[in-house]
């Protein structure tokens, strides 16, 4: 690598006052309800959809092996489904892969 | 000292919104970690590792933007990878102006948008009714303090944790998704349906050839908008509803 360290700063500089504003001025600037019944409906989905494009199939590329994430993916999923709280899910999730691949290096 | 109608006082809310941060903070360590590493080994010294950790709060904006500033590109370039990359929090900030209560004033909305990462944006949301500046400035604390000691752990030891210990914390984050989204679905038909569709083109994007070049930074903005829209299209919200998450 050639960059100077001046140039790193500027660089790290420039990235987080981008990702700053595109954060901040959005919430700053809406401060009254939206009225509008479309607008409305569609930020009440937006958390859902992003949640559910990030999540999958993502997900099945989180860890070591293919198998071990449908194994973690499946633990959270029943959890879930039962209505357990975040922490719970995530590390019964976490657990669930260390044992499938535990298991898989036994095989 | 205002209480919400939970009852809570702000003392309360924070560290409810401590706890709920928590899951994020242990599932950025494993990210952050490899991000470190990343940094170090293609020659970014620690210290400007761990500065932009602290002052981006970002996974894939950095992650390009290491590449980026490694080779020395145009500053422009620079800004515009930046700002495609990270246009889904412009989203985000939108729907969480809508979902924050008069708790909070223009001031803690400065300090609020800046620890406005996915997760974090994703547990806020998944919050019944609306939200108080004590429970988001309780809910950044964690994800902040995780994806900062992350990146400073994996720019000094590499080998510091077992592999097969990060590999299973690499699922915590979206075990946590997980959490949020499957009740709601549960019990609303709509909800489910934005899901699945936002699911579906999501994995057009990954595995359909020409679909799998566009950048994942867009996939997100594009999959949200699509399913988000077709469920405002065909199941809008009831006119004038106090609307809540749960319902």
């Amino acid at each position: 690598m050639t960059t100077s360290i001046p140039m790193l700063l500027l660089y790290t500089f420039v990235m987080a006052a981008v990702t700053y504003l595109i954060r901040m001025l959005p919430f700053v600037v809406f401060r009254k309800p939206i009225k509008n019944r479309f607008i409305k409906s569609f930020l009440y989905y937006v958390p859902y959809a992003v949640l559910g494009a990030m999540t999958f199939p993502a997900i099945l590329y989180s860890t070591s092996h293919l198998a071990s994430a449908a194994v973690g993916l499946a633990v959270s999923v029943i959890l879930a489904w039962f209505g357990r709280g975040l922490l719970t899910v995530a590390v019964s999730a976490c657990a669930a892969v260390y044992l499938a691949e535990w298991v898989m290096v036994l095989l | 000292m205002q209480a919400t109608a939970l009852g809570e006082t702000p003392r309360q809310q924070f560290l409810r919104g401590l706890r709920d941060g928590v899951p994020i903070g242990l599932g950025y360590l494993s990210v952050s970690f490899a991000f470190g590493i990343t940094a170090v080994s293609r020659g970014v010294p620690g210290w400007i590792a761990l500065l932009i950790s602290m002052t981006n709060l970002t996974s894939a904006g950095q992650l390009a933007g290491l590449d980026l500033m490694v080779i020395g590109c145009a500053m422009s370039e620079m800004i515009l990878t930046q700002c495609v990359i990270n246009l889904r929090y412009a989203l985000m900030s939108v729907s969480l102006s809508q979902k924050v209560d008069e708790t909070v004033r223009l001031r803690d909305r400065f300090l609020i948008a800046f620890g406005n990462t996915d997760e974090v944006f994703a547990v806020a949301s998944g919050q019944p009714g609306k939200v108080g500046r004590y429970y988001l400035f309780g809910l950044i604390v964690a994800p902040y303090i995780g994806w900062s000691s992350g990146t400073l752990l994996g720019t000094v030891a590499s080998g510091l944790l077992p592999a097969s210990v990060m590999a299973a914390l690499g699922i915590a984050i979206y075990g946590m998704f997980v959490a949020i989204v499957i009740p709601p679905a549960r019990k609303s038909r709509a909800v489910a349906l934005v899901l699945g569709g936002a699911v579906a083109l999501a994995c057009a994007f990954r595995y359909l050839p020409v679909l799998n070049r566009v950048s994942g930074g867009f996939v997100i903005i594009i999959c949200a908008v699509i399913a988000a829209s077709l469920g405002a299209i065909f199941a809008p919200i009831p006119e004038d509803s106090e609307e809540d998450a749960t319902t």
